[in-house]
């Protein structure tokens, strides 16, 4: 049983250090294909109304709420301690650095790393990879390259609207149920508001998108077993991407700000 | 021509290939027949160099094509179409996108050309009328004949072939196993099939090589295979789960 244990173990830890070395052999072979990135730029193109246009009508439904919900929370927290003056400022920065960023990176791993890893792996299982090759087509610089670049590029245009959306959506909760004026919310966000911190905030969406869609990638070339090993691939590709952008998110936080 | 030279691969424990040794000469269709799950498949992604072997060497005209990357790999491909088992169509692109991606991406030719060296190739496979078509509305048997419409697009030297008539109706089989005949004579190539369709094999070859325990144990012409006394060639050649091999 002892040695079962640590067999186990042994073996969880290979398929980890199997995948993190996997993930850097994909990231070194997308950065050799970019000079041929305008080769068949309608494939990006694609991908960036895929996951940037297709996306916008979740991210802005999700933002309205998160900045609702943000409003509503702050204003009860401030009761009796803090000048409600103050509403603004907390909820903007709540909004730009952190909720709006990894909010809307969640969402999107969900919609578009599932599909990436869903499409991926299903090519892969019916040797649609393997036809690419034959043909001479490379499939990083075919089927990764424009999904990394509309997910780097995308991410932080998303996260702009995400921003301007919740901070409406605040905005609007803050006059109607917490009786405090349009002009003293926006006075407050303007109050302490620097554009480094929308920098931030954008940086992270950057980093998020790049995660989103390597991992949803590297899942999906390493897909095997038909249909249930897509389910299973998909499943990852969501589980470990938004788990890596958690961690990613601190990581950043505790170098930009800590 | 084709060497082969005391090929090996393993998956984990599995020997796959223990030591491949075969010739495939121009101009003819050499068939590699043997077991399911036998590595025949791994065999045929071996010369095309889907799969790297962890020992031995392929010759392609002398040349060790298992050393090949990069640049060197594409032009090679280049030179090859293949057939795989299930098509392997591209299911997001129509069937006229999916024959003439080779051209697209390979050559500059202009779009009317294109359209022409498409046209002609699905003719030559005996399909009318379906470029605009996605892969899923087809059947089983025209989806293998766009596969071999756009294995051909580019003029290749060599095809390789996947177990051609797999999965496909008796008729529809032979028809597949006509093509075969057909895409020899007419555009003068090289082939390599890998089946277990041992009436496919007597048809479309020039020589049968048959793999077993990761060796090849015998090559010959359809003629030599139907008389020879080899017992494991008889045993897979006439069918009966009895004998060396072992059915489970």
């Amino acid at each position: 049983m002892g040695m079962g244990l640590v067999s186990y173990i042994g073996s969880k830890a290979l398929g980890f250090f199997t995948d993190v070395g996997g993930v850097a052999i994909l990231l070194k072979a997308i950065v050799f294909n970019l000079p041929r990135l305008f080769k068949n730029f309608h494939l990006t193109v694609e991908q960036m109304v895929f996951i940037g246009v297709n996306s916008l009508p979740l991210i802005i439904f999700v933002s309205i709420f998160t900045g609702a919900v943000s409003s509503v929370q702050a204003a009860y927290q401030f009761h009796n301690y803090v000048p409600m003056r103050y509403l603004g400022t907390a909820v903007g920065k709540a909004v730009v650095i952190e909720l709006g960023p990894v909010l809307t990176a969640l969402v999107v791993a969900g919609r578009v790393g599932a599909a990436i890893a869903a499409e991926l792996g299903t090519m892969k299982v019916t040797e649609q990879i393997d036809a690419l090759e034959t043909l001479a087509i490379d499939p990083i610089h075919y089927l990764v390259v424009p999904r990394f670049i509309s997910g780097i590029t995308m991410l932080p245009i998303l996260v702009l609207f995400s921003d301007l959306v919740a901070i409406l959506g605040a905005l609007v909760v803050a006059v109607v149920f917490v009786d405090v004026s349009a002009h003293t919310f926006l006075s407050g966000l303007k109050m302490f508001f620097h554009l480094s911190d929308l920098f931030a905030g954008l940086f992270k969406a950057f980093i998020f998108g790049g995660i989103i869609a390597t991992i949803g990638c590297y899942q999906g070339f390493k897909t095997t077993g038909g249909a249930e090993g897509v389910g299973t691939s998909t499943t990852k590709a969501v589980v470990i991407s938004s788990v890596l952008i958690l961690v990613a998110d601190y990581v950043i936080a505790s170098f930009l700000f800590g | 021509m084709i060497e082969i030279v005391d090929l090996h691969k393993s998956f984990g424990d599995n020997k796959v290939l223990d030591g491949v040794n075969l010739t495939i000469n121009k101009g003819e269709t050499t068939t590699i027949i043997g077991r399911s799950g036998g590595g025949k498949s791994v065999l045929l992604k071996h010369i095309i160099g889907l799969v790297k072997p962890d020992s031995g060497r392929i010759l392609i005209d002398g040349e060790d094509i298992t050393l090949y990357k990069n640049e060197k790999l594409v032009k090679l491909r280049q030179r090859f179409g293949m057939l795989f088992q299930s098509s392997a169509l591209f299911d997001s692109m129509t069937v006229e996108e999916n024959v003439g991606l080779g051209l697209r991406e390979h050559t500059k030719l202009p779009e009317d050309e294109i359209r022409g060296i498409v046209n002609e190739k699905l003719r030559l496979v005996g399909l009318r009328g379906v470029e605009d078509v996605k892969p899923a509305e087809l059947s089983g048997g025209m989806k293998k004949r766009v596969g071999l419409a756009r294995a051909i697009a580019m003029n290749p030297e060599y095809i390789l072939y996947d177990e051609p008539t797999t999965g496909l109706d008796p008729i529809m089989a032979d028809a597949i196993n006509y093509l075969i005949i057909r895409m020899k004579n007419e555009l003068n190539v090289t082939s390599i099939a890998v089946t277990h369709d041992i009436v496919s094999a007597y048809k479309i070859s020039n020589r049968i090589a048959m793999i077993y325990e990761g060796k090849i144990i015998f090559v010959g012409t359809p003629e030599e295979v139907k008389s020879t006394d080899d017992p494991i060639v008889r045993q897979f050649v006439e069918g009966k789960a009895t004998g060396i091999i072992k059915a489970v």
